[in-house]
């Protein structure tokens, strides 16, 4: 009886380990975890490669590469010099940040009387959050949107209470349009806000946008067009209205290709071109410059070789911004220097 | 042999028995490593939380300031969120719950009880999620359409209920608080009841008590019981994280009026962990749970305090 039960003990060791494929892991981000997980699973399809990915925050992933714990990581927001200088004490090696796809913030808000695409621009978007422009029917609101009777209603403004790369991307153009907002409040995954209401998650400011009449928010333009939330149309740095879509986000980009610096640790938002849309940002991957396990440091190599090609035709229909061609070409050539031994 | 007189008890080692021994040192075992497991945590979160107490020391607990950005953290905000969302629930909840129990376990009808109890019982096994969400769809548009005006109106001149009625804010998490620990505190309230002897509630009776004194001699014969129920209650509002961050509002800031957003230990740390990203923000928000974990040990010890004082003079009991 004995005997028995080892050999289906050992049966199922053997075929455990026989079967156990390659396996990459990694952890971060949320926002791109929609397109992340549509990647890895039609890369299982192909190749047969697992690749886990843990959505646990950028924070996390930073952590987790800087620690060593995971193969690759994701992030919203770029690391600091500081973190980097961390890994390579630590890891021996750099860190590549590899753009992967592109996102947009949208600014939805409640008004049921003055309908969709309500036109904004900087300052006064700025304005609004600093809690400088109190009621609709604000001179600088109606100046700008001429062919709509605005209401006499205080704003109430709405925003993220979770550290997410989604603030990041929305203070980080405030920061740039915005002198005064950049003293008083500057940059990061979570700030301190002028004033507000925070709801948690996406779905928490939408949900507290559309209770409350008057109310003002930002939230990812997946999001808001899964939703059919209103959103408004954003004033760009070359003076012309523009809606968040997927090809405006596309074009900011695109024009912003030019001056990417090799390491890609740069903000798009408020960028140049008259069709861009200008509050939109990368979601990075981060990989070391140089893995110690050959299989998986090919693997790896591979995976993004396809992502940055072939993968890219998945991101629209999942509402993410492909990478402009230019931009892919760059990136082909970063992934080529991983070094793999 | 020193050890051993020392960690087995002296009637264990008389009688010699080896599993005896052995099962007593099992089970001490398995009991301390609760201890170990505290003492553990709070050397972790002590140890990692170094970066903030070498910058900011005491002055960490009386700050104001939430700046991710300037590196500047205090904790003052988030305890008073706490202290007061806690405390707006307990002082609701507790009659409230008192209540049901004493109709539950002295008044009401056998064929009553069997259904109340079973749905009181029910609302304790819901998970907080669904209370929260519950909270941000149908109770805070109630609040901000309805029940903040109409207190605005009638009890205006008090600071408490003046500001603009958003719903959501301070009072919505009073609210939705006081209902999640309703089941808790009313469900052992009733518990403790019925296991007060009949004798004493039926010698009250024969003495000519009212149906009122006799419940307030079963009460006072249950004190501590209840105060136990009560504890437990403070203990699941003072840590509840998801129910309470869909409807505070969310932001570091101390006001009188409880129509105002604020925050809470328990939700900055679920908010905001995942996506910090420096050593000092993360320092910020390990010792924000180190507060907690001291808060819940203070509350737990005033408890612990208060129920030892009443149980001293239970005999004492007037009408």
């Amino acid at each position: 009886m004995k005997l028995k039960w080892m050999q289906i003990l050992l049966f199922v060791v053997c075929t455990y380990f026989s079967n156990a494929q390659l396996q990459l892991n990694g952890a971060g981000a949320t926002f791109p975890y929609v397109i992340y997980s549509k990647w890895f699973d039609v890369y299982k399809q192909k190749t047969g490669i697992q690749i886990n990915y843990q959505s646990i925050g950028s924070g996390g992933g930073i952590r987790q590469i800087i620690e060593g714990t995971v193969d690759f990581g994701g992030t919203d927001g770029p690391m600091t010099d500081q973190q980097l200088e961390d890994v390579k004490q630590k890891q021996g090696t750099g860190v590549f940040h590899i753009p992967m796809v592109m996102g947009a913030v949208v600014v939805t808000y409640n008004l049921p009387e003055v309908g969709p695409d309500l036109k904004l621009t900087p300052d006064v978007l700025a304005n609004i959050f600093l809690g400088k422009i109190t009621k609709w029917n604000d001179s600088r609101i109606v100046e700008i949107n001429p062919e709509r009777t605005m209401p006499n209603k205080p704003i109430v403004v709405v925003h993220r209470s979770d550290g997410s790369g989604t603030t990041y991307i929305f203070v980080d153009y405030l920061c740039k349009v915005s002198e005064e907002w950049n003293t008083k409040v500057g940059r990061g995954t979570s700030v301190n806000w002028p004033l507000g209401l925070g709801g948690k998650g996406n779905e928490g400011v939408t949900g507290t946008v559309k209770q409350m009449d008057g109310a003002i928010g930002y939230v990812e333009m997946a999001y808001a067009v899964k939703n059919n939330l209103p959103y408004a149309s954003i004033r760009n740095k070359e003076g012309v209205f523009v809606k968040p879509t997927i090809e405006s986000v596309t074009k900011a980009a695109q024009y912003e290709a030019k001056y990417m610096p090799a390491d890609y640790r740069v903000s798009i938002t408020n960028s140049a071109g008259k069709d861009s849309y200008p509050i939109s940002g990368f979601t990075w991957l981060l990989v070391y410059e140089r893995y110690r396990n050959k299989e998986k440091g090919k693997a790896l190599v591979n995976f993004l070789q396809w992502a940055l090609t072939e993968g890219q035709k998945y991101a629209p229909e999942l509402l993410y911004a492909p990478l402009p061609p230019d931009l892919q070409k760059m990136c082909l050539k970063t992934v080529k220097k991983i070094q793999v031994k | 042999m020193k050890l051993r007189e020392l960690i087995i008890p002296a009637q264990l080692r008389e009688g010699e028995n080896r599993g005896d021994s052995i099962f007593y040192l099992l089970t001490a075992f398995f009991a301390l490593m609760i201890f170990l497991l505290v003492v553990l945590m709070f050397y972790e979160m002590y140890s990692m939380s170094s970066l903030t107490r070498e910058k900011f020391g005491f002055t960490f607990f009386f700050r104001s300031v939430w700046d991710p950005v300037l590196e500047e953290y205090g904790a003052l905000p988030f305890i008073y969120g706490t202290v007061v969302s806690t405390l707006i629930a307990i002082l609701l909840a507790v009659p409230l719950s008192l209540g049901i129990a004493i109709f539950l376990a002295e008044v009401a009808p056998v064929w009553l009880e069997k259904p109340l109890s079973f749905f009181v019982e029910l609302l304790a096994g819901i998970p907080s999620i669904v209370y929260g969400l519950w909270g941000f769809f149908v109770m805070v548009p109630w609040l901000r359409s309805t029940f903040q005006p109409f207190l605005s109106e009638t009890l205006g001149f008090i600071p408490l209920f003046q500001g603009v009625p958003y719903g959501i804010g301070m009072l919505a998490a009073g609210f939705v608080l006081t209902i999640m620990i309703l089941p808790i505190i009313s469900s052992i309230s009733r518990d403790v009841l019925r296991s007060v002897p009949r004798s004493q509630y039926e010698a009250a009776l024969a003495l000519g008590s009212t149906r009122w004194q006799a419940v307030r001699i079963a009460l006072a014969y249950g004190r501590s019981g209840i105060i136990g129920a009560i504890i437990l209650g403070i203990g699941r509002a003072l840590g509840e994280t998801m129910a309470v961050t869909m409807v505070i509002g969310n932001r570091p800031s101390i006001s009188l009026s409880l129509f105002n957003p604020a925050h809470t230990m328990a939700s900055v740390l679920a908010n905001e962990f995942t996506e910090a990203t420096t050593d000092m923000y993360v320092s910020a928000l390990v010792e924000i749970a180190l507060v907690l974990f001291l808060v819940t040990l203070l509350v737990n010890s005033v408890a612990r305090l208060l129920i030892w004082s009443v149980t001293k003079n239970t005999k004492d009991v007037r009408l």
